[in-house]
C-alpha cells in the first residue's frame, strides 16, 4: 500500500533543506521497497519545525520536524512510514505527534489560514473539497451592493498596515463614476509587495493557498464592477511568483477566471506583475506608478486611488491578506467573521513571530490577545536563549517596544495608544545583545536607501539622521553639550520628517528612532562611554570614512 | 564596463523580440526590463534607445526607471548572484556578522562583482524567511540560518561547480 507523505514546497521549508529531504526520502523508501507518494503541500506556518514531514495515517497526519535529509534513514528504521494505529516512530525525538494536536497549531483561530499546509496549493480538487470557491459561488448570486454590504458588516480593515475599512473603500470604487476616466475600466490591485521585515504571511498565502487570493480578487471584481486585476508581487519572492502563475493558469482553464467566470457571463482577468526591489512600492500610490511602468514616486492624495487609481481609473488597492479574508466572509457571512476580535478590530490577524525567537512562525488569532502571551506561549522565548529585550512590531516603520509595553492588547487602537504600530502583524524579537543606537541608525539608513525621493525631509532628512546618530558615537564629539546638541537635532529632524513627508516612509521612520531613544536611552549613553569598542564591533567597514 | 557600453547585436536582437512581446500591454516597461534582465543578466545601456522608441518615451525616462529600482542592473553580473538580507529580523539573528564575513571572504563590497566574475554581492531588504534568518539568496534559491561557516561551505560548492562547468 502506498504511503502518502507531505513535504512543504515553501520558501522557508526549502531554505532549510526540504528539497534534499524529498530526494533522500525517495531514495530511502526505494531501498526499503516502500511505495510512497510525496505531496508538496504548503507550509503550516510552524517555521521552527520546517522542514515538517507529515505521514498520512489512520488517525490523521503524524508530523516529524525539523527533518533534515540526514535524519531520513533513522526515521524510516524507526517506522515512520507505518500507517497503522500504533505509531511505530512515536518514540523518535523528531516525532511531534498528530499535526492537528500540536499546541502551536491547535491554539490558533485559523480562518484565512485554515487550508495552509493541509492542501496541495495547486490542486483545484483539494481547494474545492476544503470550502474553496464557496464564497465566489455565493457572490455570483448577489448584487454588487450586497457583496459590499457583507464586507462592511464584517468590519474587515485593510491588513497591509493602514487598517482602513475595506468595505468603505469598495463602496467608493463601486460608486465611482467611470465616465471621468479615459476608459470604462475599473481595477482590482493586490498589493503583494510584502517588504516589511518580519512579515511573511502574504508569501504564505500565495505559496500555500493561491486560489484563495484569486477567489478573493474575483469577488472584489464582482463587487465593484472591475474586470481586470493585477497582483503586484515583489521580485524577492520567486517561488510565490511561480505558484501564482501556475494557479492563475489552472483557474483560467477551469473557468474561474476569464471572460465568463463560472458561466455567469461576467469577466475577471488576472495578471501577476513583478516589482523590482523597491520597498516604497508597497505604498499604494507608488505601487500604482510602478504598475504603470514608471518610477515608484509617491502620489499626493487626494485624489484617492479609489477614484483616480491605476491608469487614472477607479481602483481597489488591497493587501493580500485583506483579499484572502474575503472568501471566508462571503461564504460564512459577515457576522461569522465579526464575531472574532475586539473593539473596532474585527476578525483575525495573522501574527508573524520572527527574528530572535525560538518558535518562529505564523499565528492566526482573533484580535485582543496580549503581545506577551504571543511571545511566551507561542514564541517560547528567544532562539539564542538570552532574555528578550526589544520587540519591533509592524515592520521597519514600527516602534521598538520595551518590556513595559508587552502587555499591550493586539488590536489596532491599543497599539496606537502606546505610540506603536500593529501594522501587518509582523513581530521581530531582539535579545539583550542588541545595540538600540545601531537600530535607530539602521532605521534612518534604510529610509535613505528606500526613499522615493519626492519629499525632501524623507530623502535628505534620513541621510542627515544617519550622520547625527554617528555624531553620538564620534570620539571627537563627546562633551555633554555636543551630545545634547546632537540628540536635540535628532528629535527636531524626526519632527520634520513626520510633518513634511507625504507617505509613511518619511512620516513613520521616526517611530523606531524615537522609541529607541525613549525606551532604550542607555544604549545611546553606553555607546558614548565605550565609543571605541562599540563602533569597532558594530560598524566595522561601514564607518571608516566617518 | 567596456563590455556594457558596446552595443552587442545579440543584445539588440533580444531587446527587439522582448519589445515585440510586451509593447502593447498597459504599463509594459517593468515587464520589458524584467524579461531583458532574465535573458541577459542585465539591461544593456545600448538597448535603452530601442525601448524608449518602442514605448514612445524619452531615453531619460527609461533610464530614470532603470535607476530607480534596485533590482535592475546595467552591468553584467557575476556567475552567481548573492543577496544577503540586511533587514531587522535577520539582524536579530546575526546578519551583520554574516555581511562582514561575506565581504571579507569574497573581497568585495555590496554592489560589486569579484574579479574572476564568479560572484556578485547585493544587499536585500527581506526575503520573507524572517523566522529562520539570517537569509541569503543565490539565484532563485533562498537559504536560511546562514552563519559564516555555512556561507564558506556554500561558496566552496559554488566555486567548485563553476570550475567543473568550464
Amino acid at each position: 500500500m502506498s504511503v502518502t507523505v507531505y513535504i512543504p514546497r515553501d520558501t522557508t521549508a526549502n531554505a532549510l533543506g526540504a528539497e534534499a529531504v524529498v530526494t533522500a526520502l525517495n531514495a530511502e523508501a526505494e531501498r526499503h521497497g516502500e511505495t510512497i507518494e510525496i505531496i508538496r503541500n504548503g507550509s503550516r506556518g510552524m517555521c521552527w519545525l520546517e522542514p515538517l514531514v507529515e505521514i498520512a495515517t489512520e488517525q490523521g497526519r503524524i508530523a516529524y520536524g525539523p527533518v533534515t535529509a540526514a535524519d531520513i534513514p533513522a526515521l524510516i528504521d524507526a517506522g515512520m512510514l507505518g500507517t497503522g494505529t500504533n505509531q511505530p516512530a512515536a518514540a523518535h525525538p523528531l516525532c511531534q505527534g498528530l499535526t492537528e494536536q500540536i499546541p502551536y497549531l491547535k491554539q490558533q483561530q485559523r480562518l484565512t489560514f485554515a487550508r495552509a499546509g493541509v492542501t496541495d496549493p495547486l490542486s483545484l480538487d483539494d481547494y474545492r473539497s476544503h470550502q474553496g470557491f464557496e464564497g465566489l459561488t455565493k457572490a455570483l448570486a448577489l448584487t454588487p451592493q450586497a457583496i459590499v454590504d457583507e464586507i462592511k458588516g464584517s468590519g474587515l480593515r485593510g491588513r497591509g498596515g493602514a487598517a482602513f475599512p475595506a468595505g468603505i473603500k469598495w463602496q467608493t470604487v463601486l460608486d465611482a463614476p467611470i465616465s471621468t476616466g479615459q476608459s470604462d475600466q475599473k481595477y482590482i490591485v493586490c498589493n503583494a509587495d510584502e517588504g516589511d521585515s518580519g512579515t511573511f504571511a502574504d508569501r504564505l498565502v500565495m505559496e500555500a493557498d493561491p486560489y484563495m487570493l484569486i477567489e478573493g480578487m474575483c469577488i472584489a471584481g464582482l463587487a465593484v464592477g472591475a474586470t481586470q486585476g493585477y497582483i503586484y508581487l515583489r521580485s524577492e519572492y520567486p517561488l510565490a511568483h511561480q505558484v501564482l502563475n501556475q494557479a492563475i493558469e489552472t483557474a483560467l482553464a477551469a473557468g474561474y477566471l476569464g471572460d465568463n467566470v463560472c458561466n455567469s457571463g461576467r469577466a475577471f482577468n488576472l495578471e501577476v506583475r513583478l516589482g523590482a526591489g523597491a520597498y516604497i512600492c508597497g505604498e499604494e500610490t507608488s505601487l500604482l506608478e510602478s504598475l504603470e511602468g514608471k518610477r515608484g514616486l509617491v502620489r499626493a492624495k487626494p485624489p484617492l486611488p479609489a477614484l483616480v487609481g491605476l491608469f487614472g481609473q477607479p481602483t481597489v488597492v488591497n493587501n493580500v491578506l485583506t483579499l484572502a479574508a474575503i472568501p471566508y466572509i462571503i461564504a460564512e457571512g459577515a457576522k461569522a467573521y465579526a464575531n472574532y476580535g475586539c473593539g473596532r478590530s474585527r476578525g483575525t490577524l495573522a501574527f508573524q513571530l520572527a527574528g530572535n525567537i525560538k518558535q518562529g512562525g505564523l499565528v492566526e488569532l482573533a484580535f485582543g490577545t496580549s503581545l506577551d502571551l504571543l511571545l511566551q506561549q507561542f514564541g517560547n522565548g528567544t532562539a539564542s536563549g538570552r532574555p528578550m529585550h526589544a520587540i519591533q512590531v509592524g515592520g521597519p516603520l514600527g516602534a521598538y517596544m520595551p518590556q513595559s509595553q508587552w502587555q499591550t492588547a493586539l488590536d489596532y487602537e491599543a497599539f496606537t495608544e502606546t505610540g506603536a504600530v500593529l501594522g501587518h502583524g509582523g513581530i521581530v524579537v531582539f535579545d539583550d545583545s542588541v545595540d538600540m543606537l545601531q537600530q535607530a541608525r539602521f532605521a534612518m539608513e534604510f529610509c535613505a536607501v528606500e526613499s522615493c525621493g519626492k519629499c525632501t525631509p524623507c530623502r535628505i532628512g534620513s541621510t542627515r539622521g544617519v550622520e547625527v546618530i554617528d555624531r553620538l558615537t564620534d570620539p571627537q564629539r563627546q562633551s555633554d553639550q555636543q551630545h545634547q546638541d546632537a540628540l536635540e537635532l535628532l528629535h527636531d529632524l524626526c519632527d520634520t520628517m513626520e510633518d513634511g513627508s507625504l507617505c509613511a516612509m518619511g512620516g513613520m521612520t521616526p517611530n523606531p528612532v524615537r522609541s529607541a531613544l525613549q525606551y532604550f536611552g542607555d544604549d545611546f549613553n553606553h555607546s558614548r562611554q565605550h565609543t571605541s569598542q562599540n563602533s569597532n564591533h558594530n560598524t566595522a567597514g561601514e564607518n571608516t570614512d566617518a | 564596463m567596456q563590455q556594457a557600453s558596446t552595443p552587442s547585436p545579440d543584445h539588440l536582437e533580444t531587446a527587439r523580440a522582448v519589445l515585440e512581446q510586451h509593447r502593447d500591454n498597459p504599463g509594459a516597461l517593468l515587464p520589458i526590463l524584467h524579461n531583458l534582465q532574465n535573458q541577459l543578466g542585465f539591461v544593456p545601456p545600448a538597448t535603452v534607445p530601442l525601448i524608449a522608441k518602442a514605448l514612445q518615451q524619452t531615453i531619460a525616462e527609461i533610464k530614470g526607471v532603470i535607476s530607480f529600482y534596485h533590482h535592475f542592473r546595467t552591468t553584467p553580473p557575476g556567475l552567481n548572484q548573492l543577496q544577503i538580507c540586511r533587514a531587522e529580523a535577520c539582524q536579530a539573528r546575526g546578519s551583520q556578522q554574516l555581511e562582514q564575513h561575506a565581504k571579507q571572504r569574497l573581497g568585495i563590497d555590496f554592489h560589486q562583482t569579484t574579479a574572476d566574475q564568479e560572484f556578485s554581492l547585493e544587499p536585500v531588504y527581506c526575503l520573507g524567511n524572517c523566522a529562520c534568518g539570517p537569509s541569503l539568496r543565490v539565484g532563485d534559491e533562498v537559504i536560511g540560518r546562514v552563519d559564516p561557516q555555512r556561507f564558506d561551505t556554500l561558496i566552496d560548492q559554488l566555486t567548485t561547480h563553476a570550475v567543473e562547468v568550464k
